[in-house]
C-alpha cells in the first residue's frame, strides 16, 4: 500500500460563503492522475479552485504530503502546485518564451531575473511539450493548441509536485489532445508529478487516469478507479443521459437508436455492417441485425443502434430457435442487405437465411 | 545546440534593442533638457548660460530667470512626466487594459477636486498652503475617486464600461471643481484656474525637492515591483498560483497610482493623456512588456514627453503659454485613437 500523497479533508466548497459540494474526500498517491468529470456546471471547476486556494473553502482543507494548504503562504504553495487554468490569458507582446519562464518566478529573485540554470529549465519544458520551433513567437498569435502546450510548459517549468489542469483539453482538436495527455502521462509516471484535472472527454478520461471523481452539482457521486466508475448505469446516470448510448468497452458514445417497426434487414460479420447501421440510423431508418456472434464487432455496435438483434454465443451452432426468429423478422422487411459475412460450419445457417431472402427477392447485396 | 544559438543570438539582439531605446531617450533627454533651458521670453545666449549654471555667476536677472523659473520647471516637468506616465503604467496593468490612465480613469480630476476645495477652505484660514498638504490633499482625491472606479469595476465587467465611468466620474469632480471656481473668492481664483488647466510654471525648489522625494520613492518602489507585475500580466489567478499576494499586490498598485496621479496633480493640475501614450510607445520601441525595462523606459520617456510638450506650450505662442494638457493632447491622443483602431482590428 503506497502513502496518500494528496488528499482533502471533510472538504466543503462554493461561492461567497454558500456550501455548493460537501464533504468530499480525494485521496491519491504521488504520480497518480485523478480525473474530474460530470456534466457542466457540476462544480469541477470550484473543486480545482478550492484546492488550489484561488477560492476560500467552506470548510475543510486540502492536505499536500500531511501540510495543510490553508496554512501555507502563496510562495510556499507555488513550489508545489502549478496551475492550467480555462482563464484565457492575452498577454501583450510576450513571445511562448516569456510566457513558459513566468513559472520561474518562485525561484528567481528579487527582480526576477532568469539565471542560466533558469532558462535551461524553460528550454527543456518546451522540449517537452515539443514546443520548441515556436519558442519565439508571440504568444497571441499562435493557435489554441499551442497556446496550451504553452501554458503546460509554463506549469512543468514550476518544478511542481503537482498539476493541476482544468479542462486543458477543450479546444483542442484530437491530434493536440491526445498528444497533451500523452504528456502529462508520462510526467506522472516518469517523473512521478501528480496530476488533478478536470476533462470533459469521458473516454479519454476512463484511459488515462488512475482515479475518477465523479461530480454532480451538489455531490461527489462516486469515487475511484476507471474501471469501477466506467459501469453504463454510473455514467448514464451522472451526465442524465436519457437518450443515446455510452458504450463502456469503446468509451464511446452513440445517438439514439431510430424508433418505429423496422423494414431493414442487415446480415454482416467482422465490422463490416457498422457504417450501414449509422448510415440507417442517421437517415433515423430503424433495422433489424443478425444473425451476430456476441464477440463480432458489428455486434458491440448493433446493440447500441439496431432495433433488435439476433445474437447467437461465439462459435456455436445457430439454434433453431434464433434461426425461427430472425426468419420471421424478415419477412416483415422490404430490404434484406448482405453487407458481407463468412459462412462457415457453425453459421452455415446464415446461408439458409440467405436463401430465404433472395427467394422473397429482397436480398441485395454489397 | 542550434537552437541554442539561435537563443542567444534572439537574446543579444533583445538587448541591443534596449540599449538602442534607452539610448535614445538619454539623448532625447538630454537635447530637450538644452533646448527647455535656452528658450524663454528672454533670450539669453548658450555660452551664458553654460556660466551662469556650471560657474554660478553672471547677470543677476539671466542668472534668476535660469536657477528660479527655468530650472526648477525643467527638473518638474521631468519628474512629473515620468510620475504620470509610471501611473498610467501602473493603472493599465491593475485593469489588463491598455487604454487605462490617471486621467481617463477620473482620478486627476478627484485629485484636482479635494486639491481646490482644501485650497478654498484652508485659504480662509492661513495665507499660503504648503506643497505638502496640497500633495496630501491630492492623494486623498485620488484614492477617493480610485474608490468610485473599483466599485464600478465590481458591477461592470466590460472595461470600455469601466473608462466611461471613468469619464463620468472625471466630469462630475470637474464640475463641482468649477462650481468652486465659480463661487471662491477673486484673489483664489485666478491661482486656481491657471492650476486647474495644468501647468508646470511658479515651481520654486522647495515644490522640486518635495517632487523628487516623493516620485523618486514611487518610481523605486514600482520598480521593486517589477517581478510580480510581470506575474500579473498573465491574470490574477496565474499570478497567485505563481506564488504573489494579489490581495497585498492590488492595494500596494492603488497606492502608488493614486500616489503617483495625485502627486502630478497637486503641484501640475491634471495632464492628459501621457499615461496612456508613454508606455504604450515605448512598449511598442522595445518590442516587450518586461516590467524591468519597461519600467525605467516609462518613467524616462514620460519625463522626455512632458519637456517637450512643455517646451512647445511656451513657445508655440511666445509670449502666450498654453495649457500643458492641450498640448499633451495634441501628441497623447492621436496615439490612443490609433491604439484604439488597432484593438478593434485584432478582436
Amino acid at each position: 500500500m503506497k502513502e496518500i500523497y494528496f488528499r482533502t479533508g471533510e472538504l466543503t466548497v462554493g461561492y461567497n460563503g454558500k456550501a455548493l459540494i460537501k464533504d468530499i474526500e480525494i485521496k491519491i498517491e504521488k504520480g497518480e492522475i485523478l480525473t474530474l468529470i460530470g456534466p457542466n456546471g457540476s462544480g469541477k471547476s470550484t473543486i480545482l479552485k478550492s484546492i488550489t486556494k484561488h477560492l476560500k473553502t467552506i470548510k475543510g482543507d486540502s492536505f499536500i504530503a500531511d501540510a495543510s494548504i490553508g496554512s501555507m503562504t502563496y510562495k510556499e504553495l507555488s513550489k508545489l502546485v502549478a496551475v492550467v487554468l480555462t482563464d484565457r490569458i492575452r498577454p501583450e507582446m510576450m513571445t511562448c518564451r516569456d510566457v513558459v519562464a513566468t513559472g520561474r518566478y518562485p525561484y528567481t529573485g528579487s527582480l526576477g531575473i532568469l539565471t542560466e540554470e533558469d532558462e535551461l529549465k524553460v528550454r527543456e519544458s518546451m522540449e517537452k511539450v515539443h514546443a520548441v520551433e515556436i519558442a519565439d513567437k508571440d504568444f497571441a498569435a499562435i493557435s489554441d493548441g499551442q497556446k496550451q502546450r504553452i501554458l503546460l510548459a509554463r506549469a512543468i517549468c514550476q518544478e511542481p509536485e503537482i498539476i493541476v489542469l482544468d479542462e486543458p483539453t477543450s479546444f483542442l482538436d484530437i491530434k493536440h489532445k491526445l498528444e497533451l495527455l500523452s504528456i502529462l502521462r508520462s510526467m506522472a509516471k516518469e517523473k512521478g508529478i501528480t496530476v488533478i484535472m478536470s476533462l470533459h472527454e469521458i473516454d479519454l478520461a476512463q484511459k488515462i487516469s488512475d482515479k475518477i471523481m465523479c461530480v454532480n452539482g451538489d455531490r461527489i457521486e462516486h469515487f475511484g478507479t476507471p474501471d469501477e466508475i466506467f459501469k453504463d448505469d454510473i455514467i448514464k446516470r451522472l451526465y442524465g443521459i436519457t437518450k443515446g448510448v455510452y458504450n463502456i468497452n469503446f468509451g464511446s458514445v452513440e445517438l439514439p437508436k431510430p424508433e418505429g417497426e423496422p423494414h431493414v434487414f442487415i446480415i454482416s460479420s467482422c465490422g463490416r455492417g457498422i457504417d450501414l447501421y449509422r448510415r440507417f440510423q442517421k437517415e433515423n431508418i430503424p433495422f433489424y441485425a443478425g444473425i451476430l456472434y456476441s464477440n463480432d464487432v458489428d455486434y458491440v455496435v448493433a446493440k447500441s443502434l439496431a432495433s433488435q438483434v439476433f445474437e447467437e454465443k461465439p462459435f456455436m451452432h445457430i439454434s433453431d430457435d434464433v434461426y425461427e426468429q430472425a426468419v420471421t423478422a424478415m419477412k416483415s422487411c422490404d430490404r434484406v442487405i448482405n453487407a458481407g459475412v463468412e459462412i462457415g460450419e457453425s453459421n452455415k445457417r446464415i446461408g439458409d437465411l440467405l436463401s430465404v431472402a433472395e427467394n422473397l427477392g429482397i436480398l441485395e447485396t454489397i | 545546440m542550434e537552437n541554442m544559438n539561435l537563443n542567444r543570438s534572439d537574446k543579444l539582439k533583445r538587448y541591443a534593442r534596449y540599449n538602442a531605446v534607452f539610448l535614445l531617450l538619454f539623448a532625447a533627454f538630454v537635447l530637450i533638457t538644452v533646448l527647455n533651458i535656452n528658450s524663454g521670453s528672454v533670450n539669453i545666449s548658450v555660452k551664458e548660460i553654460a556660466r551662469i549654471i556650471f560657474l554660478r555667476e553672471g547677470d543677476e536677472m539671466s542668472y534668476s530667470i535660469i536657477w528660479k523659473i527655468r530650472l526648477p520647471r525643467i527638473v518638474t516637468s521631468a519628474l512629473l512626466g515620468g510620475g504620470l506616465a509610471l501611473s498610467g503604467f501602473l493603472l493599465q496593468t491593475f485593469f489588463g487594459n491598455p487604454i487605462a490612465g490617471p486621467f481617463v480613469l477620473g482620478i486627476s480630476s478627484g485629485a484636482k477636486l479635494v486639491v481646490a476645495i482644501t485650497m478654498i477652505v484652508l485659504i480662509q484660514y492661513v495665507n499660503s498652503i504648503s506643497a505638502f498638504a496640497m500633495v496630501c490633499a491630492a492623494f486623498a482625491g485620488a484614492l477617493i475617486s480610485m474608490g468610485f472606479v473599483l466599485l464600478a469595476s465590481r458591477q461592470v465587467h466590460q472595461m470600455s464600461m469601466l473608462l466611461v465611468t471613468g469619464i463620468m466620474i472625471s466630469y462630475i469632480c470637474s464640475a463641482i471643481t468649477e462650481f468652486l471656481i465659480t463661487f471662491a473668492k477673486d484673489t483664489d481664483i485666478v491661482n486656481l484656474h491657471n492650476w486647474s488647466q495644468g501647468s508646470f510654471s511658479g515651481m520654486d525648489w522647495d515644490d522640486v525637492w518635495m517632487c523628487f522625494v516623493i516620485i523618486m520613492i514611487t518610481f523605486a518602489a514600482t520598480f521593486m515591483l517589477a517581478k510580480p507585475i510581470g506575474a500579473y500580466q498573465l491574470g490574477e489567478s496565474y499570478a497567485q498560483s505563481m506564488g504573489v499576494n494579489i490581495k497585498r499586490f492590488r492595494v500596494i498598485l492603488i497606492l502608488l497610482s493614486s500616489l503617483l496621479a495625485g502627486c502630478v496633480t497637486a503641484f501640475a493640475g491634471p495632464i492628459s493623456f501621457v499615461g496612456i501614450a508613454v508606455p504604450h510607445i515605448v512598449k511598442i520601441a522595445l518590442k516587450t512588456a518586461k516590467p524591468i525595462v519597461v519600467i525605467p523606459a516609462t518613467f524616462i520617456g514620460g519625463g522626455v514627453f512632458c519637456m517637450f510638450c512643455d517646451y512647445i506650450a511656451r513657445t508655440a505662442f511666445s509670449p502666450t503659454e498654453l495649457s500643458i494638457s492641450t498640448v499633451t493632447a495634441i501628441f497623447g491622443a492621436p496615439i490612443v485613437i490609433g491604439m484604439l483602431l488597432k484593438k478593434q482590428q485584432k478582436y
